[in-house]
């Protein structure tokens, strides 16, 4: 059933309303359209099919696609903005830019289901402590044990002001300790090597040997698995469960091509899009695929519980958890 | 006023219009931004609580920079030692290097597996220190040989004659000249410590909060215009006092650039230089020789890198012409066309950056107009640099040649070609050199206003960083060390400055 609604959905990106030589602009962040990432192979599976042209216009992460489109509002020259996640889609839907999608997006496998009129999921993954198998053979098994472990074994975090994966740590200590955070940020303290701007630093400080832990996607192992063949990285499976991120897209109201932009948002959760996700970007598929996912993908933690609070809950409280952060910190 | 001074002086004012211009050009929309839409004009007591972390760093940072640059200098300064060419092309890569990139460089040798593991505790004041004395150390350095080198032979030739121990040649001959340089650079230098943001919270963590980390969350994170403008508004009254206090009028009475005379006269070289060079070129030199051992394996040789290659020498290189044009029109000027060359050091990169972005949203420039920006940005960026290095020149010029150019009667463009460039290649390539090095490094303006397709050297090394390819982005920093070398070897060639 799923495959016969992921193949009408593939059929109906041959729409014979969208006429030849269209330009369709998405908004991406870099990483998504490097070399390595998904972005040039998925152009050029949906340019079979539409007689038109992708350009992406590559921002530096979702944050900077959001204060892109508060500065361009409906001047924005994106007809699809991709690569927000739901921490930004309240703050992105209030923009009031977004037009509903009007795809059936049940079929999603997103944990938790989905139910979002003008964002579609096209990949996720829970977040993780990833460590350092060879320097650490009893992991922690929870995220009580990691605060509180021996703290002469460290971890590198990023921030939650400037990084997504920072932002998502700082949640995850919210969703499970709640009214307590604030003391388990204290107790936590001395276990952190240091807080990095965003994750490349942490993950850079990591594989240089600086702490035998750093905080990452539960995904991270099968980099390591399938590019560099090695099983030494590895990550920690916690007993509360995993913080999760979905990243998701939209098209614009506004946009002249958007009927264009909606056979984009179809065409995103086919296996033309979602079979370049797991090996290029890193993350879970959405969405239906057609080949199987590599065979690291097999192996890494499925976490059983996900913890994630509503786009709405997080927009409405991120500052003051920040601030409750690095009053704890000592910021 | 003789006529011969008109063109140059239009040049000067046509300058600095050129750059307050740009400077408002990403202010004003930003205010108007800002008003339309409302924010936090917040200077509370978060603020002055990062502000005393923010210059208690800069200031540590600043000194330790110096107090190390000016023993190097004057071991430096005449000396003629083989190898001394290629040292003073590698001070220019520090400056290069992306700061995450001497983060872990530094790593290499104080980190957990480092070859010096254990002596220094790199996370903390002490690493934030240390890297930022790694950028700022050759700067200072590469100033100060110059000044030193510029000393009038007869002053040098006189102290010689009344036997002077070193202790009264430092004190009537060098340290006079130096001065105005030292105060100088010092401001510079502690106006990059200030704005230094990746460094201090990698090695900081949030304890380390500056000012600039607080106006990159209200720019980059919040979005909170009012309260990025506050700060930086903060930040500008900062560099004023700064500026002020370094003795601003004191830059233009720099001592001369009298390179052929100097060229012959030799210092004698003993031991305490020897040694001091020795040093010098190990602190300088073991990170760049660990940059060489990770990155060399490490080197991804794909068309990528072979773009971005192109793409960056080609701007770093519009963006450093740009950067002398203006620089060679401000320093001819008084101390308030200097001051004006100030401005893209002082306002905030990445708030002008955003500013012209506001400006511009509805532009159909493409990505020749986000070259354009780019280059424009880190000219301005590099601008205070090449003027540290060229207003001293200019000031013995205006008080020596260009007597004897009106007494030649040569004028505009001969009195240039003729006069001036003979004694200003050698501060020029220097500025040249310098601006190149800090264009080639830059992250910001790319980040902010490039585009797809518009990859440099730095914005493939931050993807690769961003794709578990930390290793290959060592090779790409090695890639943009060499460019860097190579353009400093050119710069420092004695062909060129003969």
């Amino acid at each position: 059933m799923k495959k016969l609604l992921a193949a009408l959905l593939f059929f109906t990106s041959f729409d014979p309303a969208v006429a030849a030589g269209e330009t369709l602009t998405v908004y991406t962040y870099e990483s998504f359209v490097s070399e390595w990432g998904p972005g040039p192979k998925i152009k050029a599976n949906f340019e079979k099919s539409c007689a038109c042209t992708v350009e992406w216009v590559a921002l530096a992460d979702g944050v900077a696609m959001l204060n892109r489109l508060k500065i361009e509002g409906t001047a924005t020259k994106a007809d699809v903005v991709l690569g927000l996640d739901t921490n930004l889609t309240d703050e992105a839907r209030a923009l009031g830019l977004f037009a509903a999608h009007g795809i059936d997006a049940s079929t999603t496998h997103v944990p938790g289901g989905w139910n979002d009129a003008e964002f579609l999921p096209y990949d996720y993954g829970h977040f993780a402590v990833v460590y350092d198998s060879e320097k650490m053979p009893n992991p922690p098994k929870s995220l009580d044990d990691l605060v509180n472990g021996d703290a002469s074994q460290k971890i590198v975090l990023e921030d939650p002001r400037s990084s997504t994966p920072g932002l998502g740590f700082l949640l995850w200590m919210k969703a499970v300790y709640g009214d307590k955070a604030a003391e388990a940020w204290k107790k936590l303290k001395p276990r952190i090597l240091t807080t990095t701007p965003g994750w490349s630093e942490a993950y850079g400080l990591f594989t240089k040997g600086e702490a035998p832990m750093v905080f990452s996607y539960v995904t991270s192992p099968a980099y390591h698995m399938e590019v560099e063949k090695t099983e030494r990285y590895k990550a920690a499976a916690f007993a509360e469960g995993h913080y999760l991120q979905i990243e998701v897209a939209g098209a614009i109201a506004a946009s002249p091509e958007l009927p264009l932009a909606k056979t984009f948002l179809a065409f995103m959760m086919t296996p033309g899009f979602q079979d370049e996700i797991p090996a290029t970007n890193w993350m879970w598929p959405a969405g239906e695929t057609s080949t199987p996912l590599p065979a690291a993908f097999g192996k890494i933690v499925k976490p059983e519980k996900t913890l994630l609070f509503t786009p709405a809950e997080v927009n409405a409280n991120r500052r003051q958890w920040i601030d409750e952060w690095l009053n704890a910190i000592g910021g | 006023m003789p006529s011969a001074a008109r063109p140059a002086a239009i040049a000067t004012r046509l300058a600095a219009a050129v750059v307050i211009a740009a400077a408002l050009a990403g202010l004003v929309p930003l205010v108007t931004f800002a008003v339309q839409k409302g924010g936090r004009i917040g200077l509370d007591a978060y603020v002055w609580r990062i502000l005393g972390f923010t210059l208690w760093q800069a200031g540590l940072s600043t000194v330790i920079s110096i107090m190390l640059a000016l023993p190097a200098a004057l071991a430096l300064a005449g000396t003629r030692f083989r190898g001394r060419a290629v040292l003073m092309s590698l001070l220019a890569v520090p400056q290069s290097l992306p700061a995450i990139v001497v983060v872990l460089l530094l790593v290499d040798l104080f980190g957990a597996r480092g070859i010096l593991a254990g002596t220094i505790s790199l996370y903390g004041l002490a690493g934030i220190v240390m890297a930022h004395v790694y950028f700022n150390l050759p700067l200072a350095l590469r100033l100060f040989v110059q000044v030193l080198e510029a000393v009038a032979p007869e002053n040098r030739r006189l102290a010689a004659q009344l036997g002077f121990a070193p202790r009264a040649l430092w004190r009537h001959v060098d340290w006079p000249a130096l001065r105005p340089a030292v105060a100088r650079i010092a401001a510079l230098i502690f106006l990059l410590c200030a704005a230094s943001f990746v460094v201090v919270l990698t090695l900081g963590g949030p304890a380390a909060t500056t000012l600039e980390v607080a106006i990159y969350q209200s720019l980059r994170i919040d979005f909170d215009v009012a309260r990025a403008l506050s700060l930086s508004l903060l930040q500008v009254a900062l560099c004023a006092v700064l500026v002020v206090a370094s003795g601003n009028t004191a830059w233009i009475e720099a001592t001369a650039s009298r390179r052929r005379a100097s060229v012959s006269e030799q210092r004698p070289v003993g031991k305490a230089a020897i040694a001091t060079i020795i040093a010098t070129a190990i602190v300088i030199g073991l990170p760049l020789l660990m940059l060489v051992v990770d990155g060399l394996p490490n080197i991804s040789l794909t068309a990528g890198l072979f773009q971005a290659l192109a793409t960056s020498a080609a701007m770093a290189l519009a963006s450093t012409l740009l950067a002398l044009a203006m620089a060679t029109a401000l320093a001819r000027g008084g101390s308030f066309a200097n001051s004006i060359g100030l401005l893209g050091l002082i306002v905030p990169p990445a708030v002008l950056a955003t500013g012209w972005f506001v400006l511009l949203r509805r532009a159909e420039g493409g990505i020749a107009l986000s070259a354009s920006l780019v280059v424009a940005l880190n000219a301005l960026m590099a601008l205070p640099f090449a003027m540290a290095l060229l207003v001293p020149a200019f000031a013995t010029m205006a008080r020596q040649q260009d007597r004897l150019a009106t007494h030649l009667n040569v004028m505009g463009w001969n009195k240039f070609r003729l006069i001036d460039l003979p004694i200003l290649r050698k501060p020029l390539a220097q500025a040249g050199l310098l601006a190149f090095a800090l264009s080639l490094g830059d992250l910001t303006a790319v980040t902010l206003l490039g585009s797809q397709g518009l990859v440099t050297l730095p914005s493939l090394l931050h993807l690769q960083m961003g794709n578990y390819r930390s290793g290959n982005a060592i090779g790409t920093a090695l890639v943009l060390a060499l460019l860097c070398v190579g353009l400093g070897s050119l710069a420092n060639s004695r062909r060129l400055l003969r």
